[in-house]
């Protein structure tokens, strides 16, 4: 297989095949939650479920004091690479042409420079999230596979993207392939992961606030 | 092409005099020539004394399934130049094209050429060899394939001309029709040099003859058969619009503010990024401009398959089958496994709240 041949691959029948596992693996997990049902609460309620719920989506971005004062780097350092990833992923040019094919309609870029900076500050983040996380007296022991494969392939697709944009140490053709084969990775491994929790934050935050607004007390 | 008496003994110097090209713009030729093969300049008088005593090799071309696209560039594009003397100079014993001869009498100057330089004769290869079926292409009733594998049996080295010939090319694009295959994937046994592009720059070919006459040998080669001195960078790490790759200014459309003011054309499907040749330094028609520079992306033309690349005019970012149709049928399933599960734990809690039998004291005193 040339470099051409395995680019051709990874646009090709990688990226459909990705796409396949991606959507289905996340339309059926969340069917799962949902269709799951919820015992009728027989007391009477005293406040709103929905209208809380969908307030605690909100309120919970913003962590309280005690909570920041007990993990503020977790917070930092997670906020950081969160929204690296954000920015990485859906404000690069050539990122938001692909999502245009897709879904038919395009938005404005950022600059590349801009994304390029916020790459290497996502990617510094994501290394002291790990470092963090394997010395950590408590967290050390709360590591599985799982967290460390959810790890590696949230950071593989930022390192690849940035060794390809600068066309480090080989040729043009197989980085960039090897960029897209790392975002098919973890577009396969996302629904079966913790990574899902990208949607399934806000099923819980709804459901936490919901509980509250039902008892009528504060979230 | 019928030589001068005595014209094959002939010094490739004498020659070039003989034809009245000065002193001067044989080593101003030299000189670039040399820089172009990405050699140190105190190797110029060695390519100079190489090239001035070189004897002029015996040169086969042979055109398979391709459009002579790739000799139209090379006879068109730098007749009046050195290059092309250069190109006289060597003696081109069999070329449909530019050969006078036809018929019978061009096949027996074939067989003549390779038996008289056994051995030591050039073989240019353009157009792929279709392996399907032997009749699909044909010359003096010879296939392909035959007449590769005899003329490529007695060649020094091999030069495929042209992405026809170097990777199978346009005949080889999907669905590829007439099981179209490259030289290499044919010919194993001897040195094959790649000169890709639809078509190659003539500058380029010139200069790996200039090589093979110098040297002796085939120049250093990439992991596709290419010549690194020519093939070593991509059109993007050489693009002078690539300032504004980097900064994120794209045309969005070949009329739009961006095209005019002379921005990245990724945006129009630009293949400059993963593509190799040597287009934005030597550039075309003597050095004028590339496609580029003419404001047009690059197609890939240098690259394997670049015809099956999922459109000239989608960039590389995006993916080359539906994907937009893939996740509306995937979707659409799995919202329909997803709700069949959901239905059938109802169902089944449904059940088991019906079977559900209350346990009195009673019973358990049975």
């Amino acid at each position: 297989m040339t470099e051409i041949e395995f680019l051709s691959w990874v646009r090709g029948p990688g990226f459909q095949i990705a796409s396949i596992v991606l959507v289905a693996g996340i339309i059926i997990r969340i069917a799962e939650i949902l269709l799951l049902g919820r015992a009728a609460n027989l007391a009477e309620p005293k406040g709103s479920e929905m209208g809380n719920g969908i307030r605690t989506i909100f309120t919970r971005s913003i962590p309280d004091a005690g909570t920041f004062r007990k993990s503020s780097f977790t917070l930092v350092a997670g906020y950081i690479f969160h929204i690296g990833l954000f920015v990485t992923i859906f404000l690069f040019a050539p990122h938001i042409l692909m999502f245009k094919d897709v879904v038919g309609f395009g938005w404005s870029s950022v600059p590349t420079p801009i994304v390029d900076a916020v790459t290497v500050v996502s990617i510094i983040a994501l290394l002291a999230v790990l470092v963090h996380r394997l010395t950590n007296k408590v967290l050390r022991f709360l590591n599985n596979f799982e967290d460390l494969l959810v790890w590696f392939v949230t950071i593989a697709p930022l390192v690849t993207g940035y060794i390809a944009f600068h066309r480090i140490g080989y040729t043009a053709p197989a980085l960039i392939g090897i960029h897209i084969l790392s975002v098919e990775f973890l577009m396969v491994v996302f629904p079966f992961t913790k990574l899902m929790h990208a949607f399934t934050i806000f099923i819980a935050r709804w459901y936490n606030g919901a509980i509250s607004g039902f008892r009528g007390v504060e979230s | 092409m019928k030589d001068r008496p005595g014209a094959k003994d002939m010094t490739l110097g004498a020659a070039l005099r003989a034809r009245g090209v000065s002193r001067r713009s044989f080593l101003k030729f030299c000189a670039a020539t040399t820089s172009m093969m990405a050699l140190s300049p105190a190797m110029i008088p060695r390519v100079a004394q190489a090239l001035e005593q070189a004897r002029r090799p015996s040169v086969i071309w042979l055109s398979f399934q391709e459009c002579t696209g790739c000799t139209e560039s090379l006879t068109r594009s730098y007749a009046p130049t050195v290059e092309s003397l250069i190109f006289d100079a060597i003696s081109l014993d069999y070329h449909h094209t530019l050969q006078a001869a036809s018929g019978h009498a061009a096949e027996a100057a074939r067989v003549a050429a390779m038996e008289e330089n056994k051995g030591k004769y050039l073989l240019i290869v353009d157009g792929s060899i279709p392996l399907d079926n032997p009749g699909y292409s044909t010359i003096a009733g010879i296939s392909n394939l035959d007449m590769l594998q005899t003329t490529a049996a007695g060649a020094a080295a091999v030069i495929a001309i042209g992405t026809c010939a170097s990777y199978g090319g346009i005949p080889h694009a999907n669905p590829n029709p007439t099981g179209a295959v490259s030289v290499s994937d044919i010919i194993k046994d001897k040195p094959i040099i790649n000169v890709p592009g639809c078509p190659p720059i003539p500058v380029v070919i010139t200069g790996v003859l200039t090589h093979f006459l110098t040297f002796g040998s085939i120049p250093e080669l990439d992991d596709l058969g290419r010549p690194l001195a020519f093939f070593g960078k991509s059109i993007h790490d050489r693009c002078y619009r690539r300032p504004f790759y980097d900064k994120g200014l794209f045309a969005e459309t070949f009329d739009d503010e961006g095209a005019k003011k002379g921005w990245c054309l990724y945006k129009l499907g630009c293949k400059g990024p993963t593509t190799y040749n040597a287009c934005a330094t030597t550039k075309w028609n003597n050095g004028t401009s590339f496609p580029i520079e003419s404001g047009h992306p690059c197609l890939g033309c240098s690259e394997p398959d670049f015809w099956d690349g999922g459109g000239f005019y989608r960039s590389i970012s995006m993916p080359t089958s539906d994907i937009s149709r893939t996740v509306v049928y995937t979707a659409a399933a799995a919202a329909a496994v997803g709700a069949a599960a959901g239905a059938a734990s109802r169902y089944k809690k449904k059940a088991s709240k019906t079977a559900h039998t209350k346990v009195g004291v009673d019973d358990l005193e049975k």
